[in-house]
């Protein structure tokens, strides 16, 4: 029999989870229930579905807090995500439809941790902070850290994903994000990529930039970074280009291939520093 | 474990596994076979129904995390023998044809059509719209245009009243 639990309250939450780190932490079952009658029943179900304490949207002095239980939809539709963190609002809206965007979570993402979760490279590129809680008390990890390996980070066995905090972007910084897949809604994306370029009219002062499904987890593409500081955009670009050849080795498998996955990601990074931005 | 949903405006009570899917629970023990199974992996949009007034994919959803909550599916979009703006204009459009996706297309389009989401001012932009809202619901057979067209048409009706 599998035990249901739905906390009233985040402390209830950590209890069970520090409890029950065998029990399956559950928000909106976007990836978890796929062919779930074909999976081996969970011994419990610890239930984040709309817990008030992670279900938040909140604009603080130069950053912003996005709760671990807040939807897709909600991040997308959300005024000031749109005006300070447009490439999470970019990669909510292309994140599977709207049936999946009603119900998956910033938390899902981050803490499953799939190489092709769609707003991890986002979270990279802003350069974000997770927080996380357990009756230990919390912490505060930066997401250029939080990826171990593939699906594997450093979220401990009894703690439970808080919210993101991510840094507004200064003004004149370019932020941008681009997925490449079969079509824009619901098809698992090939390549995506997300950057936040600081220029100094059309010149690069500095740049992160990241990349998605090709490798074993989102990565920060550093060679880019360094190859395109004091360069002029046009310049910039054909060093951004360069520094991602020499920086992936993307795989072959069923969406694409690693051929094909190279050239688009150099032309996706390629086009973040053309005057045009290369927003899809 | 007991379950307390209300679906289509009636409460029921199931004792079942929380985690088997909405969708088996509206099918087998609530023998409401209007939602289909299409993939079971939320990329279909055959089995959507509304929770707590969200189109949602019932083979994504835990029936545990139902307890106390709202579901309407595709036997609960019209009242009596008057059918749902949607309905209507997906018979009239000939917006179906073999079915399995339907009930799932007349339910995220109720949904986007009530909530008054179809806001583009030109036929184009409306269309552009429509399409990116039902994009997690497909069809085999129609080519969508006449889903499309049955949509808009709703969403004029609607915007009517």
């Amino acid at each position: 029999m599998t035990t249901y639990l739905r906390p009233r309250d985040l402390e209830e939450a950590v209890a069970a989870r520090a409890a029950h780190p065998d029990w399956m932490v559950l928000a909106g079952g976007t990836d978890l229930m796929v062919n779930a009658n074909h999976k081996p029943t969970p011994v419990g179900i610890l239930d984040l579905w709309r817990l008030g304490e992670i279900g938040f949207i909140r604009v603080e002095d130069d950053t912003m807090a996005i709760g671990g239980g807040t939807t897709w939809h909600e991040v997308e539709r959300h005024p000031a995500v749109r005006d300070k963190l447009l490439p999470l609002a970019l990669a909510a809206r292309e994140i599977g439809a709207l049936q999946i965007q009603a119900r998956g979570t910033l938390g899902g993402n981050v803490g499953t941790s799939s190489p092709v979760g769609d707003s991890l490279p986002v979270l990279l590129a802003l350069d974000a902070t997770i927080e996380v809680a357990s009756v230990r008390g919390r912490r505060m990890v930066p997401y250029s850290t939080w990826c171990t390996g593939y699906r594997t980070t450093q979220l401990a066995a009894d703690e439970l994903i808080v919210a993101a905090h991510v840094p507004v972007p200064a003004a004149g910084m370019r932020t941008t994000w681009r997925k490449v897949g079969t079509r824009r809604a619901q098809s698992i994306s090939k390549v995506m990529g997300a950057a936040a370029i600081l220029l100094d009219g059309e010149t690069v002062v500095s740049a992160r930039v990241a990349l998605g499904a090709v490798a074993d987890r989102p990565l920060r593409i550093t060679a880019v970074e360094d190859a395109v500081r004091g360069l002029s955009l046009p310049r910039a670009a054909e060093a951004a280009r360069a520094a991602v050849r020499a920086s992936i080795q993307p795989i072959d498998d069923i969406r694409s291939t690693s051929v094909y996955r190279r050239e688009v990601a150099e032309n996706l990074v390629a086009r973040f520093f053309t005057p045009a931005g290369g927003v899809s | 474990m007991k379950v307390t949903l209300t679906v289509n405006g009636t409460a029921h009570a199931v004792e079942v596994s929380p985690w088997k899917r909405l969708l088996d629970v509206l099918r087998e023990d609530l023998r409401l076979t209007g939602t289909k199974e299409g993939c079971g992996e939320g990329e279909c949009g055959a089995c959507t129904v509304m929770l707590d007034g969200e189109a949602v994919n019932s083979c994504l959803v835990a029936v545990g995390q139902c307890d106390a909550r709202a579901v309407t599916t595709v036997e609960g979009l019209a009242h009596g023998d008057v059918l749902h703006a949607v309905q209507k204009a997906l018979v009239a459009c000939g917006g179906a044809q073999c079915g399995i996706c339907t009930p799932g297309i007349a339910v995220c389009a109720a949904h986007v059509v009530d909530r008054g989401l179809v806001i583009g001012r030109d036929d184009a932009s409306a269309r552009a719209q429509v399409r990116e809202l039902l994009a997690g619901n497909i069809c085999r057979c129609t080519g969508y245009q006449l889903i499309v067209d049955a949509v808009i048409a709703a969403a004029r009706e609607v915007g009517k009243r």
